[in-house]
């Protein structure tokens, strides 16, 4: 069990929560989450912001019954993390990268930002991250050594120079994705999306996660969360 | 001391604590939590004689205590598996090939081609309630489910387990016409078909309108059912349906299950299928009963 430091009211139904979870986590991957006894039944799939060897954050949304409960969760209460699963975002071997993030999605990005800045400092990092309603969840951002840009409302890629970049990693609303992977797919060499899903297990045991791939049914939680763009969007 | 040895139609079980299909995948998926070899057995995830994608559009919905799911048999097809199944029979457990079909053709040629896999039973899924063709529809009358019961023997080599739907009219009645056609056991019960309509978009949440419903919601009918099989029945029963704890598999087995699978209890707590093993073993020491059959059916 984890123990919250800290569950912060961000605004727009966002919450940071930080845990004492210490165990290290690759950028893109996520715990099965559950802050209660037995039910509801399933634990939440959420992804992990930030992971330092000390604390384990999520930034979430609270969208249902699981996660209107880890929002009322305090300081000092325990929290069951089944994890970390998923494979998370590989190394990037392009220089010019863009982080393009849409609403709750914008969380793995963050770690993601993290960890390429920390292992290649040189590489060029642009943080597109749009939301619909400002909050406090953009500030989560500033303190990454990266440009950091903001859309309120409207189109998160109206503001992206494909151009500009030669990889693209991204993660939000499947539609966002989508719109994202056909603007850069001739531009940027590596694309990769972070696909969602509802999921039950977590360790690819069930199939309720299947993402249809252009190589056939792969699992959301196990053979990814995140794919390369060429790989999910082909149609 | 263990306990908890089982016999299940000639095979010594370790214990009467069986993984469910479609939780567990192949038997392996859980190893970072614990090593599936102390299980008394697994059931592998629904296989068909060709791949199935499985079913579009949403898969899961969570309901007050339970599960609706519809994932369709997604499966590699059973000539795929037999170069995995090795793997699966790796684990020293009573591994058991979930077996399902589109027609009656199809069950008897999957079952032909598992004679050659180092198996040790078939588990005939006719309850599935979330294909078009085939699935529950064979397990809904008695004399469709003795008819595939019947076919089955005569091709395959391996034990006979025949997955009961609690859909039918009348369960223990089905039990009994497959126990007459030669099953070895019973395990009951699969899913039970549910719906579920999102409001939003007034459209049903699955694209096949309908689900099946698992999880500790479904318990006490699972309970009832399988305390009616058992008492119609000479054959062994295994029970399933909700179970989440040692004490409901307990339930289950004073109830007169031989055995017990633990499925969508699996999702929220990975180590499931440990804890009961070692909670039955508990009970049984702290109760002095040398072995779990002293209890077994004592309802």
């Amino acid at each position: 069990m984890a123990v919250i430091l800290e569950n912060r009211d961000l605004g727009d139904s966002m919450f940071l929560m930080i845990t004492d979870h210490g165990v290290d986590s690759a950028p893109g991957q996520f715990y099965m989450v559950r802050g209660w006894d037995k039910y509801p039944l399933l634990s939440r799939p959420i992804s992990i912001f930030d992971s330092d060897g000390k604390t384990t954050k999520f930034l979430y949304r609270v969208v249902g019954e699981g996660t209107d409960l880890l929002s009322k969760l305090k300081p000092g209460d325990e929290v069951q993390l089944q994890g970390p699963y998923g494979n998370g975002f590989p190394e990037i071997k392009g220089n010019r990268i863009a982080l393009v993030g849409g609403g709750i999605g914008t969380a793995p990005l963050y770690l993601a930002a993290k960890e390429i800045k920390r292992k290649n400092p040189e590489k060029e990092l642009v943080l597109y991250l749009g939301f619909e309603n400002s909050s406090h969840a953009q500030e989560l951002f500033e303190d990454i050594e990266a440009d950091a840009r903001f859309k309120i409302g409207g189109y998160i890629t109206d503001i992206i120079d494909f151009k500009s970049h030669d990889a693209v990693l991204t993660c939000g609303p499947e539609a966002m994705m989508k719109a994202v992977f056909h603007e850069a797919k001739d531009i940027c060499g590596e694309i990769y999306v972070s696909m969602e899903k509802r999921m039950a297990c977590g360790v690819g045991a069930c199939l309720g996660c299947t993402c249809e791939t252009k190589a056939g049914n792969r699992r959301t939680c196990k053979d990814g969360p995140v794919f390369e763009g060429s790989e999910v969007f082909f149609e | 001391m263990n306990r908890l040895i089982t016999k299940l139609a000639g095979f010594n079980m370790k214990n009467p604590v069986i993984a469910a299909s479609g939780t567990f995948g192949y038997g392996h998926d859980y190893e970072q939590y614990y090593d599936p070899s102390i299980l008394g057995g697994i059931s592998s995830k629904g296989l068909t004689l060709n791949p199935k994608p499985g079913n579009k559009g949403i898969r899961l919905w969570e309901t007050p205590s339970g599960l609706l799911n519809s994932i369709g048999l997604e499966n590699p097809g059973i000539r795929a598996f037999a170069r995995e199944v090795y793997k699966m029979s790796e684990i020293d457990t009573m591994v058991i090939v979930n077996l399902g079909g589109d027609n009656l053709e199809e069950y008897i040629e999957g079952a032909s081609i598992l004679n050659d896999s180092p198996i040790d039973m078939i588990e005939l899924n006719i309850s599935c309630p979330n294909v078009k063709a085939g699935g529950m529809a064979f397990g809904m009358q008695c004399d469709s489910a003795a008819l595939i019961t019947r076919e089955i023997k005569k091709v395959t080599k391996h034990p006979l387990m025949v997955k009961l739907s609690p859909n039918a009219p009348n369960v223990a009645d089905v039990g009994v016409a497959c126990a007459e056609s030669g099953a070895d056991a019973l395990s009951l019960v699969n899913t039970f078909q549910g719906m579920a309509i999102d409001i939003k978009t007034k459209k049903a949440v699955f694209e096949n309108t309908y689900a099946g419903l698992s999880g500790p919601a479904i318990k006490p009918i699972a309970l009832r059912m399988v305390h009616q099989t058992v008492k119609a029945v000479s054959i062994p029963v295994v029970g399933l349906g909700g179970i989440s704890s040692w004490q409901d598999a307990l339930e289950f087995i004073m109830a007169g299950a031989t055995a017990v699978q633990i499925g969508t209890g699996n999702f929220p707590n990975p180590n499931l299928g440990k804890e009961i093993v070692r909670g039955l073993q508990k009970y049984c020491e702290k109760n002095g009963i040398i072995n779990i059959d002293e209890i077994r059916g004592i309802i």
